[in-house]
């Protein structure tokens, strides 16, 4: 018996309607491994991120997460959403938003414990935010807003963590020290990242999925214009970042 | 305002007139604050508005056949709950524009109110007390309601208190850690209608909106987390309800227009003075 993969997807067909997004997709992505998912606007990314996490379900074929249905599996996913879709100014401190990591797993009426909140904090040294707990995320810059969302999606103990855009509206040097703690955490579970910067983490990653209506698994070492030029059709032209004079 | 002072000794109804204010000062602070927060301002007018048509309705009920347990208060809760209900549903459901739905109801709820008014017998004043409140008019009676429904919404903000502000901060993710968001979202739209019934008995339908929104709005400029918004918003709140009465009193204006208007300017001059 092998032991059920983080992300286990077969034959899946996914249409809104009479608009098909995804068409016969298969994708395994084994433990440990860091993936990530990229493809045009439009191309199903974030059709496949909610089929991962249980928020649609496919027409036909199968998704597993840990080899169970993903509503059931999702208690294992960590999620980082979007950016773009809070408040960033609502009143809550770094620590409330990464106590709310532990919803579901705390008790169901009254306060967070004082373990909750010890674990929250635990989570916020680990990424690197211990001395802002208690600031309000108005006062966070954007990297540090996106490292309390990351340590709220860790809080629960996941195995797999699931990025969407993380890095989208980040400064460069910001988004490497995200991918230098993405990549420490990659130690210890299984991490996918949403992106459309692939250019970037092409040295970070094992595995490139490009999403566009169909999904295609490549390693890595196989970005080259061809690929590129697969993904996103013909008028992209490559941004080479090692002939770059720093990194900004 | 010594005058007031003097005379709040004397009359019980003015006595009954500052505890209503006080009471209803809570749930103003705590439902504001989910209101303000997740930005659903004109969800709660609509649900306001709709109250008339509950209020209209059992007033009918009661005069006309002689339905005497039918209190206003009561078709006002009933009408605000399913107001909230059916508006919630159609937003979740019915991929609609929110503020066009609101609209219609907010609409029909004040039309619904008006015809059984106008098909009571000899209850004009009625109109007047509920679009603009009756604050000075209280009964013990009704500060035991007040009082219920005071008790009622604390304990349910108190005991889901961690579950409210994370669907108010991103319902999607409280989801997906398992929290039934939908059930959250209902249950906070449920008591933004009973906090709004308990205040229309004081400052009336047209103007509860400020009474909701403008206390947590400035105490949001002072605080930097969802419960000590609450506690500042609530403590705002008892000062214009117990200020607006008293400055009320000796000139003879309506009480409840004074203490709207106390809340606007003092809203107007924190956002002029503290801008974020």
């Amino acid at each position: 018996m092998s032991t059920p993969l983080p992300i286990q997807i077969e034959n899946l067909d996914f249409s809104y309607g009479s608009i098909q997004v995804l068409e016969q997709a298969n994708l395994s992505v084994a433990d440990k491994e860091f993936v990530c998912i990229v493809g045009p606007n439009g191309g199903g990314k974030t059709t496949l991120l909610k089929l991962l996490l249980g928020l649609l379900e496919p027409q036909s074929g199968s998704v597993e997460i840990f080899g169970k249905a993903p509503v059931a599996g999702r208690k294992q996913i960590g999620y980082l959403p979007q950016h773009a879709n809070l408040d960033p100014k609502f009143p809550v401190t770094a620590c409330d938003v990464v106590l709310m990591g532990l919803l579901g797993q705390t008790r169901n009426f009254g306060f967070y414990t004082k373990s909750d909140k010890a674990a929250a904090r635990n989570m916020l040294a680990r990424v690197g935010l211990d001395k802002l707990r208690n600031r309000p995320i108005a006062e966070l810059s954007g990297g540090q807003r996106q490292r309390v969302l990351i340590a709220r999606a860790l809080v629960s103990e996941p195995q797999l963590l699931l990025l969407d855009e993380p890095t989208c509206s980040l400064d460069d040097y910001v988004e490497r020290e995200l991918y230098d703690l993405l990549r420490e955490l990659n130690e210890e579970l299984t991490v996918a990242v949403v992106t459309h910067d692939i250019s970037f983490v092409s040295s970070y990653v094992e595995k490139v999925i490009c999403v566009n209506r169909q999904v295609h698994v490549h390693p890595t070492s196989e970005i080259d214009e061809n690929l590129i030029h697969d993904m996103y059709g013909e008028h992209v032209q490559m941004v080479r970042h090692d002939q770059e004079h720093g990194h900004g | 305002m010594a005058e007031f002072f003097k005379a709040l000794l004397q009359h019980g109804f003015l006595q009954h007139a500052v505890l209503a204010g006080l009471l209803a000062s809570l749930p103003c602070g705590i439902v504001g604050t989910y209101v303000v927060t997740r930005r659903i301002t004109y969800l709660a007018g609509g649900i306001a508005h709709c109250v008339l048509g509950g209020m209209g309705f059992a007033r009918y009920m009661q005069v006309v056949h002689g339905w005497h347990f039918f209190e206003p208060i009561l078709g006002a809760v009933l009408a605000a709950l399913s107001a909230a209900f059916i508006i919630g549903w159609i937003n979740i459901k019915a991929r609609e524009r929110m503020d066009t739905v609101i609209s219609a109801f907010w609409g029909m709820g004040m039309a619904t109110g008006i015809m059984f008014i106008s098909k009571t017998p000899g209850y004009g004043e009625d109109l007047t007390a509920y679009l603009f409140g009756n604050i000075l008019l209280v009964t013990s009676h009704d500060l035991l309601i007040i009082a219920g429904l005071d008790l009622l919404i604390v304990s349910i903000a108190l005991l889901f208190h961690k579950q409210f502000v994370a669907v108010c901060f991103d319902e999607e993710f409280a989801m997906l850690r398992g929290i039934n968001s939908k059930f959250f979202y209902f249950l906070m739209l449920a008591l933004t209608a009973l906090s709004v019934v308990l205040m229309v008995s004081i400052v009336g339908i047209v103007m509860v909106i400020v009474l909701l929104t403008l206390p947590a709005a400035i105490a949001g400029r002072f605080t930097k987390r969802m419960g000590s918004m609450m506690a500042l918003a609530t403590g705002i709140c008892c000062i214009f309800t117990t200020v607006g009465l008293a400055c009320s009193y000796q000139p003879n204006l309506p009480a409840g227009a004074s203490i709207i208007i106390l809340a606007g300017i003092s809203y107007l001059i924190t956002v002029i003075l503290k801008r974020n």
